[in-house]
């Protein structure tokens, strides 16, 4: 049975949205339904910031708090979840909580208009334990664009706040909101349904608790249009119009986001976040760490889901060619079972991936790095943070007594889909690994790759830079003294 | 008696928080989108051209009419009065009727129930184009001789001549890209409809009057029949000075027409196609210098790309023209400025509105010059400068009398060390092969006031209530500058009360009528004289009822900390008020301003456009990856003069927020037109301002200490727009990078162009 409605922690206090369009965002129910005018938007596609609200969400018995872009999120993915705007920060005598007197008094604000994004991004970054450190706090504030104050003050009002923290009347609520979440969450699929006035039309939102569930639900509407951060699926409503009539969200399914690790593998599930992902990731592969810590922002991987950035198979999606250098398979399952493929294979062309009707990206698995094994990745964007991609490349040889034995090496944002580079893989398996190889192997790479030029680089210099990237590779390697990064670990200053 | 009271709270020159800043943070301070929408208010979204230059051969609305949620449609032939929203040239229409000029220029209105109905309809409309050949680059509409007005030509002494006779000579080409303001807060306008026919307009713009007397022309009703309102913009940058009176004048219509509230909040990628930006210039150069890099002859030609229409282009290409001479003398110089009309958006005011685009130029040069002579750009720099006594007069002629540039760039180089850290940089380049850095330093002289003249005055409202509270209004508005503290400031040190005795009030052009824009920086210069002068006046008036009232002489009557001493007497400023208003005294006023000694004669393009400069300087330091050309700004130094602050904590804000934007501008900023005038990079998912990861790790910040030797406000200077131009060391040094890298392989500096984005600088690595 269809219902109508959600619930979820308001400002901490137990709230009841219904009968409402399950594709509203979040941001339009708080300004225009909610009165909560505080949160801003600036561009309603999740680039700058000004919408960032905190979500918590329960999880291993904790509050955790994270900061998302309630422009791109869809209402009813709040069901069961606590939800904290700027307004909730002030304390209830009126009085500022400290973030928001250290940007006051640090004239953290001009215009004011991104402020409250910068509040509620530097809660978040407080509460799930952020440090001091200026690379730590930009990670957490490269999703809020500000124009007026060129971020120092904001920047030095972080540090100020962590270093004052003192607990504000919202820590001493927390158990209750535990208790609260606890006893909200059900084992049942919500399902909600809503005729828009408009089309007359029914528009339908599930999300189911269980893969089960969602290989069921899937198989009977395999014209659903699944729904796990909505990073993506988030601006086909807001920016391109489009009308969602039958959603099925991913969120809600534990088991899509689990993380394990054996004795050969990593396996992670399609609805774990970047966020989530991030830490063994980096932990195996720094350079993969690097590119995922470039990946949009913290609010848009706090949302997006590898599984999402795979499915939706855009050529400039970054972790695509990464993986794929590291020999990742896909696992997908529907109704007829589970199948495993080399992801490189799932991208067939422009638009189209290798999945039949009703089947979802389930899992990736990575073979661990082995000894033998040098791996390097990069990003090459106009910015370096929160930005898409012009080139992203990766390397991954088995060198074997100074021989390449195996290589695999892959490209974004060079072709109409992720591909791997064959025959430059080609001309370095079994040859030395040395520069002459590399220099082959940059020249085979115009072989590969067939890129355009749009607002983000020329095909010129697309192709410049990824035969580059592979020298770089090479010099890291060869020289690891050598100063070769701008940024991230080992940045030149 | 008085020598030891404790001074008030929000004196002027004293760090004072922004007046918002406790509403900002708690997210109650109210922007237009965040005033209750009433019950039955319309949302109104305009239809856009989908070509660069075309005719409607039809214009079928019909699918738009039938939208769900659509109550009314109006195109050209709705409009009562004007179809014109243009400053002045009278060329930019409401609604475009047979011709479209560009990609995204408005053609039709309509208003439905919700935004997301009219956002869905205005894509239904059937439009039938015929092409017309688009003049799209500068470089087209050179070839077709397209402009908006005649070239202008400023000169001083023989070019020709100097060239001519000039031992080592440069020629050279580069090209500086546009920008988009991208204010936080989007484009809004909400209308009101009145009693007869009258409106109320609250529009998120720098320029209240201009949009209440093009929405009386629209509507066809005098000036008296609009009120508009504007409490805080969240951003300008001058991307409202013009171009609000589209969507206020769209949402006025609407409202006038359905007697209905219509609000239009305009979606970012609509902002961003729909709204000019800063003019993109082609700098073409001819200079000749001696062996020691002093410039003898300097020929330069700026040709910008001004959109389809007129709009600002012709003053902000006049700036452009006075500002290629930055701090430097030019005996022999010529400027010509083509300003050339294209079929883009109508390209308008930014933050320095063409001043930056000039002095790129004249930075270039030196770079060049310094180059070509194996010197440090630094000293060619010096010896470039303007003299105090002589060597002082702007190719515009007019006399330099405030310079302090020669000061203040030593004074920089030596607190940064500059001397050493070039050598630094010398030997990390020669130990790294793959990265290389550089240091430059570039200053900046920026000339205040509105080069139209009659836009250089501003009016002020000030009420004393009977209780002795404050009610401040003035013509500047508020965009996060600070404006409004500065001013209630200035009136709180004149009577000498505690600043929150003091109700900052939204701009309105019902209280003070016939405003200027706030731009050109001159807000707290206009605005504060004229505040001051209305609170001369009051205090005049309370001071000559005091003297009678309590039969104290006018000289022994001190106003300090929120109490008169009159001789030995002291009461509270809210007695004497209360006592005044008793005693039948006008405690309201007005107050006037209008800036001294500017004088200018737009056909010869000589006179003081300038009231005075405001000066600073810059060092960056910058390093640059030579295998994927992406770059980074190590570390930054700054000597800025404002005068005598009046808020030194307001000042370095806009001294930080200006360079920011300005090195975004020349680094990561990129409007990307197609081939059919189309903008490609219409979003922040596509156009990349700074993020606080590109604000340089070290940044240092200090202000000149000096005075204005003018007599404005307080001796304080303008701060708004010229430390955006400090960001012109980034790009030099990052020209300066390529060529650390190039060295021994060009013997040319390379002309790298702006923004220098990755692909920029590897393009031009040998
Ligand atoms: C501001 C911003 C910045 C961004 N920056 C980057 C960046 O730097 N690099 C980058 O690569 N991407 C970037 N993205 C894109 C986006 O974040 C990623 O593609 C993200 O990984 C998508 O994941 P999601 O969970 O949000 O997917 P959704 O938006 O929920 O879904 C995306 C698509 O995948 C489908 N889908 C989702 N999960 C599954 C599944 N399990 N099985 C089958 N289909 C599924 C959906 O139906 C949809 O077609 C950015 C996006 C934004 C808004
Ligand atoms: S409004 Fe810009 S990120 Fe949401
Ligand atoms: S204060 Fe204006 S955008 Fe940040």
């Amino acid at each position: 049975m269809a219902q109508k409605n959600i619930t979820l922690l308001l400002g901490g206090q137990p709230h009841e949205v219904i009968n409402f369009d399950p594709t509203r965002t979040l941001l339009d129910y708080l300004r225009y339904d909610s009165a909560r005018t505080g949160t801003k938007e600036g561009c309603g596609e999740g680039d700058c910031g000004a919408c960032t609200v905190v979500i918590g969400t329960l999880k291993d018995g904790k509050l955790r708090f994270e900061a998302v872009n309630s422009c791109i999120i869809f209402l009813p993915t709040l069901d069961g979840k606590l939800l904290l705007t700027v307004e909730d920060l002030v304390h209830p005598d009126g009085s500022l909580h400290v973030i928001q007197r250290v940007i006051a008094d640090l004239q953290g604000s001009q215009c004011g208009f991104c402020t409250p994004g910068f509040v509620m991004a530097i809660f978040a970054h407080i509460r799930s334990g952020g440090g001091a450190g200026l690379a730590s706090i930009n990670d957490a504030l490269v999703g809020n664009l500000c124009r007026c104050t060129g971020y120092g003050p904001i920047i030095e009002a972080v540090r100020r706040a962590i270093s004052e923290q003192v607990d504000d009347h919202l820590t001493a609520l927390e158990e209750t909101w535990i208790k609260q979440l606890a006893a909200m969450s059900s084992p049942d699929t919500l399902s909600l349904s809503w005729i828009c006035p408009d089309t007359g039309k029914e528009r339908h939102y599930s999300a189911p608790k269980t893969t089960a569930a969602l290989t069921a639900l899937y198989a009977a509407y395999p014209e659903a249009t699944l729904l796990a951060g909505g990073t993506d699926v988030g601006l086909w409503v807001t920016k391109q119009l489009q009308s969602l009539n039958r959603l099925i969200y991913l969120g809600h399914i534990t088991e899509l986001s689990q993380i394990t690790q054996s004795k050969t593998h990593i396996e992670i599930g399609a609805g774990v976040t970047f966020a989530d992902a991030q830490p063994i990731l980096s932990a195996h592969f720094p350079d993969l760490g690097e590119v995922i810590r470039r990946l949009g922002s913290s609010q848009i991987r706090n949302r997006a889901t590898i599984g999402g950035n795979i499915a939706n198979g855009s050529p400039i999606g970054d972790s695509m060619p990464v993986l794929i250098a590291l020999n990742t398979e896909l696992a997908l399952q529907s109704v007829k079972g589970l199948r495993r493929i080399p992801l490189e294979d799932y991208f067939i062309s422009y638009g189209r991936q290798d999945r039949i009707a009703g089947e979802f990206v389930a899992a990736i698995r990575i073979p661990l790095p082995k000894p033998d094994q040098y791996f390097r990745a990069y990003k090459i964007s106009k910015r370096f943070d929160q930005d898409i991609s012009a080139v992203c490349g990766a390397i991954s040889v088995t060198l074997d007594d100074g021989l390449i034995s195996s290589a695999r090496v892959a490209y974004g944002g060079v072709a109409a889909t992720p591909i791997r580079a064959l025959n430059t893989e080609n001309t370095l398996i079994g040859a030395k690994w040395n520069e002459r190889t590399i220099q082959s192997a940059m020249s085979a790479l115009k072989n590969d790759l067939s890129p355009i030029s749009d607002m983000r680089a020329s095909a010129d210099y697309r192709l410049k830079v990824a035969r580059n990237i592979l020298f770089k590779a090479y010099i890291e390697y060869d020289t690891p003294l050598s100063q070769t990064r701008l940024i991230g670990d080992g940045a030149a200053e | 008696m008085t020598e030891n009271t404790p001074p008030i709270n929000g004196d002027i020159h004293r760090d004072i928080r922004h007046d918002s800043a406790h509403k900002h943070v708690a997210g109650s301070a109210d922007y237009i989108d965040d005033i209750p929408e009433k019950r039955d208010l319309l949302h109104v979204c305009l239809g856009q051209s989908s070509r660069a230059h075309a005719r409607m051969k039809s214009l079928d609305l019909d699918d738009v009419r039938a939208a769900p949620g659509v109550v009314m449609v109006l195109t050209a032939d709705d409009i009562p009065g004007r179809n014109d929203v243009s400053p002045f040239a009278g060329d930019d229409p409401l609604f475009a009727k047979d011709i479209v000029q560009f990609h995204g220029q408005s053609i039709f209105a309509v208003a439905a129930i919700s935004r997301d109905q009219a956002r869905r309809a205005a894509k239904l409309a059937k439009i039938d184009y015929e092409d017309y050949p688009a003049i799209l680059t500068i470089d087209d509409a050179m070839a077709a001789k397209s402009y908006i007005e005649a070239p202008q030509c400023v000169k001083q002494g023989d070019s020709v001549a100097a060239l001519k006779k000039a031992p080592i000579r440069r020629r050279g080409c580069f090209r500086v890209g546009g920008q988009d303001h991208f204010y936080l807060e989007g484009q809004i306008a909400m209308a009101e409809p009145k009693e007869d026919g009258d409106v109320h307009v609250w529009s998120s713009t720098q320029n209240p009057t201009e949009v209440q007397h093009l929405v009386a022309k629209v509507l066809n009703i005098p000036d008296n029949g609009v009120t508009v309102e504007v409490r805080r913009m969240g951003g300008g940058f001058g991307g409202k000075e013009t171009h609000p009176s589209l969507f206020a004048a769209a949402a006025a219509l609407v409202a006038r027409k359905t007697g209905r509230t219509a609000k239009c909040r305009v979606d970012r990628d609509d902002d961003m196609i729909m709204t000019g930006k800063r003019h993109d210039f082609r700098i073409d150069y001819d200079v000749g210098f001696d062996s020691e890099g002093r410039i003898l002859g300097l020929d330069l030609k700026l040709a910008s790309r001004c959109g389809y229409s007129v709009d600002l282009s012709p003053a902000i290409n006049d700036r452009a023209m006075f500002h290629s001479d930055n701090c430097y003398f030019l005996e022999h110089v010529t400027i010509n400025s083509y300003r050339c009309r294209t079929n883009t958006v109508s390209n308008t005011a930014f933050r320095g509105f063409g001043g930056p685009q000039g002095m790129i130029a004249i930075e270039r040069i030196m770079d060049v010059i310094a180059h070509g002579l194996s010197k440090d750009p630094l000293d060619v720099r010096m010896i470039n400068l303007y003299g105090k006594t002589d060597r002082n007069i702007t190719p515009y002629g007019m006399r330099i009398e405030d310079n302090i540039a020669p000061e203040l760039i030593a004074e920089l180089a030596e607190t940064a060390d500059y001397k050493n850290r070039r050598k630094e940089i010398t030997a990390f380049n020669q130990a790294n092969k793959y990265l290389t850095k550089a240091l430059s330093l570039t200053p900046v002289k920026f000339g205040i006031s509105f080069t139209a003249l009659h836009l250089n005055q501003a009016g002020a409202l000030i009420h004393i209530y009977s209780d002795g509270s404050v009610h401040l209004n003035h013509g500047g508005t508020e965009m996060g500058q600070g404006l409004f503290i500065k001013v209630a400031q200035v009136v709180a040190n004149e009577l000498q009360i505690d600043i929150d005795r003091i109700k900052i009030s939204a701009t309105t052009t019902d209280k003070v009528p016939n405003s200027s824009p706030t731009a050109a920086s001159s807000g707290s210069d206009l605005n504060g004289m004229a505040a001051l002068a209305a609170a001369r006046t009051l205090k005049d008036r309370l001071t000559a009822f005091a003297e009678n009232h309590y039969d104290c002489p006018s000289d022994q009557i001190i106003f300090r900390n929120n109490h008169i001493y009159l001789g030995d007497q002291k009461i509270s400023f809210n007695q004497l008020v209360h006592q005044a208003y008793l005693g039948r005294i006008s405690l309201s006023s007005t107050g006037f301003y209008k800036t001294p000694k500017i004088h200018y004669d737009r056909k010869t393009h000589k006179g003081r456009p300038f009231f005075y400069f405001s000066y600073g300087a810059a060092i960056a330091e910058v390093i640059i990856d030579l295998l994927t050309g992406e770059n980074k700004i190590l570390r930054v130094d700054i000597l800025h003069d404002v005068g005598k602050s009046l808020n030194p904590a307001i000042d370095r804000g806009q001294i930080e927020g200006g360079f920011i934007q300005g090195a975004g501008w020349l680094t990561t900023e990129e409007l990307v037109f197609d081939d059919k005038g189309v903008l490609r990079s219409h979003a922040p998912s596509t156009y990349k301002i700074p993020t606080s990861a590109d604000r340089p790790a070290q940044m240092t910040i200090n202000l000149w200490n000096g005075v204005n030797k003018e007599d404005t406000i307080h001796k304080s200077k303008a701060v708004g727009e010229p430390p955006l131009m400090l960001a012109i060391a980034v790009h030099s040094a990052l020209t300066l990078a390529v060529a650390n890298a190039n060295s021994n392989k060009a013997e040319e500096l390379s002309a790298l162009n702006a923004p220098a984005t990755a692909e920029e600088i590897l393009s031009k690595l040998i």
